[in-house]
């Protein structure tokens, strides 16, 4: 125990000491921070004080995207288009797959990462294609999700892709603690990406897998860039930000189809608006025999999974 | 106002005051310390991909030993309880010791929690105000809230004890009393707040249990108070000052009733989920005996499980009247706990994934450093507090004997 008495005043080898001691330390303090040297994707000062998507005005909406643009074009060597599509009015997306047919062939997934300017290495990828045994089954956990087969279909098995199920009660959404993901008036939950802290407690919450987290900085060849971008939806995230399938926002708020349903060689994949009663999905909604994974959770997914009958 | 900062002044004078073996501890401490900020360096520039996570195990020791410290904090005031409701007044200085632990607690608990943030430069977003704060929907937004308001509030309670005392004054009944009460609540919600993260998922069957939250609160009565039984034997070795053996059995006491409490709790989650051979059990079955092939926390949680019966067989028995077996059972305890709380809380929930997926998860060796990192400046945040406060609490700090030549500087 120290001598209380000698508290008061400093002498002058106190004074060296802790000099030497503040100049050791800041030494070592500097040393222990030197791989930050290398940071070159600190935010700009405009990136950093960006409001939320929800609460910018027109001006400052329009002001982001060419900042965005700016900021693709300067790490891939392209002039992206990036919008913000709007959500249009009478219209809720619903999703509806055929387990009859789905022959488990992956064209969907490889669609969806080239259409949403997902990270090749890592890779990421919004839709898992789970191979399950035809024996009577309907638990996840006998699926397979890293089947590599000659050929698909196979004999004994069905399979059944798993994507964000866009649920109109999002668990996601619920946990989020700075709202960077919400539910749009037309049903797809998006994330605001340059919003998201990157804690993932939305990963934790969804019940089917759905999200997927920048655990490095994403890479993408130059060339495979798709350069027709949307705001919430498929352009170029940066690591440490939350992203998942957004239903092609970027092509469906303009009337388009999404990329997995476009690839999709027999006809599995059905998108449309439920609000219409003439849709597609209207149809297979009302004529189908129609079922929604872990509906006991409550959480109302706009993604049906149907049989032919 | 400068009475005050010249108190603080006199704070931080003791906070460099000390021996070589002070010195040496302090400087360890601070090496480990540097380790962590340089792992961290690396984790900022080149993501959460240096950590052992992954999409499919997405949280891991990083929110594991957040959790076992909220518990930890939580339990600070344990040694409130006997001094203000059974007015065991010779305990009072230890108050403070307990409170000073809670507040290096929650230090730490905040750093763990900004290291598994992928965006912690974003952390702006989460301030009420100038950020988007989903309050009351989110429960992190209710842990933020809860978490810094018991720093605060311990802050207050034992900053404003120690001044008092400084200042050679009894506190004030209405600026102390009911903080402490506040304090005990808030205890209790913060731990509570924290499981309620973990229930409300109700995709997560391992976590969404009505029992987590109690099991919690059990589990960090029992690890605390041990934890600060061992601390203040600590205190009574490297200082002068006096900590009665009383103070150590009143926590033995605490920690007896805790642990039994711990362990019937953990029997009911087992029966419910073993019993039963539904298939909501898969992450229980993965972590207790191992799922298709995938054992890798089997080892763990058994080895929690025995640490803890026989802490608790220990503490049970009346040799642990004696200081080196309550060692033994507080050393048992406190580590059975963290394995059963971190490896063996939060992972587990993880695997499989929602959707039958299985992958395993064991920390990297940065995310290691890291979390070594924070443990040291939890302690070298608690060396200095209460390297701080015992020469005041013992009297040989006072206003009384300020040096009049340096009076308000």
């Amino acid at each position: 125990m120290a001598d209380l008495n000698t508290e008061e005043g400093m002498t002058r080898r106190s004074f060296l000491r802790a000099t030497t001691a503040a100049t050791a330390g800041a030494a070592a303090l500097t040393s222990a921070l030197a791989p930050l040297q290398k940071l070159d994707d600190f935010p700009s000062v405009d990136e950093f004080i960006q409001k939320h998507y929800t609460e910018l005005s027109p001006e400052q909406l329009s002001a982001v995207l060419k900042r965005i643009e700016n900021e693709v074009q300067k790490q891939y060597g392209i002039r992206p288009h990036v919008r913000a599509l709007k959500p249009m009015n009478g219209v809720e997306y619903v999703y509806a797959l055929n387990l009859s047919r789905c022959c488990g062939c992956r064209k969907c997934v490889h669609a969806c990462v080239a259409e949403n300017n997902q990270s090749r290495s890592p890779e990421i990828q919004y839709i898992r294609v789970l191979k399950m045994p035809n024996d009577g089954t309907f638990d996840l956990e006998r699926g397979d999700h890293n089947y590599n087969p000659e050929s698909v279909p196979v004999p004994g098995h069905f399979f059944m892709p798993i994507q964000c199920h866009h649920c109109k009660n999002p668990p996601c959404v619920k946990v989020c603690p700075v709202k960077a993901t919400w539910q749009e008036p037309d049903g797809i939950t998006v994330i605001d990406y340059n919003w998201c802290i990157g804690c993932r407690y939305c990963e934790a919450a969804c019940p089917y897998f759905a999200r997927r987290f920048n655990f490095t900085e994403p890479s993408i060849p130059k060339d495979k860039i798709n350069p027709n971008m949307s705001y919430l939806g498929n352009r170029p995230r940066h690591k440490g930000v939350m992203e998942k399938c957004h239903f092609c926002v970027q092509r469906t708020r303009e009337g388009r189809y999404p990329a997995c349903l476009e690839a999709c060689p027999t006809g599995s994949r059905k998108f449309g608006n439920v609000l219409d009663p003439e849709s597609e999905v209207s149809y297979i909604l009302k004529n189908k025999r129609v079922m929604v994974l872990k509906e006991e959770l409550g959480t109302l997914p706009r993604f049906f999974y149907y049989f032919d009958i | 106002m400068k009475r005050y900062l010249y108190f603080w002044k006199r704070c931080i004078q003791n906070a460099f005051i000390g021996d070589w073996r002070y010195y040496g501890w302090l400087g360890a401490l601070l090496i480990v310390i540097l380790f962590g900020v340089n792992a961290y360096a690396k984790q900022y520039l080149l993501g959460l991909g240096t950590t052992g996570m992954s999409d499919q195990v997405s949280w891991g020791v990083y929110i594991a030993n957040f959790t076992f410290l909220v518990g930890m904090a939580a339990a600070a005031v344990m040694l409130v309880i006997p001094v203000y409701i059974y007015k065991n007044e010779e305990l009072h200085d230890l108050v403070i010791f307990g409170e000073l632990l809670a507040v290096a607690a929650i230090l730490m608990c905040l750093a763990f929690v900004t290291v598994d943030l992928g965006r912690p430069d974003r952390f702006w977003h989460l301030i009420p105000g100038i950020g988007i704060f989903h309050f009351p929907g989110s429960m992190l937004s209710w842990d933020v809230l809860v978490l810094n308001g018991y720093l605060l509030i311990n802050l207050h309670i034992c900053g404003y004890d120690i001044y008092c005392r400084y200042c050679g004054r009894k506190p004030s009944r209405w600026l102390s009393i009911p903080f402490v009460f506040l304090g005990i609540l808030w205890a209790v919600s913060i731990h509570t707040v924290t499981a309620f993260l973990y229930v409300g998922l109700g995709g997560r069957h391992f976590w969404n249990s009505a029992v987590l939250g109690p099991r919690f609160i059990a589990s960090a009565f029992t690890a605390g108070p041990a934890f600060i039984i061992l601390t203040l034997q600590v205190i009574r070795r490297y200082s002068d000052y006096i900590v009665p053996d009383r103070a150590l059995f009143t926590l033995r006491n605490i920690v007896q009733i805790a642990m039994p409490i711990n362990m019937f709790l953990l029997i009911n989650e087992l029966f419910t989920e073993f019993y039963t051979t539904d298939h909501n059990s898969a992450s229980s079955q993965y972590l207790f005996v191992g799922l298709h092939g995938h054992h890798a926390l089997v080892p763990w949680i058994w080895t929690a499980v025995g640490l803890n019966l026989t802490s608790m067989v220990l503490l049970m028995l009346p040799l642990s009247r004696r200081l080196v077996w309550l060692d033994a059972a507080c050393v048992l305890a406190v580590l059975g706990i963290w394995i059963e709380k971190g490896m063996g809380m939060v992972v587990p929930g993880f695997v499989p994934t929602p959707i039958g997926e299985i992958v395993e998860y064991t920390p990297s060796k940065n995310e290691v450093l890291i979390c070594l990192g924070i443990w040291a400046f939890g302690f070298f945040c608690y060396t200095i507090f209460l390297r701080m406060a015992v020469p005041i609490l013992m009297g040989k700090v006072t206003r009384a004997n300020e040096p009049a030549s340096t009076q308000f500087v």
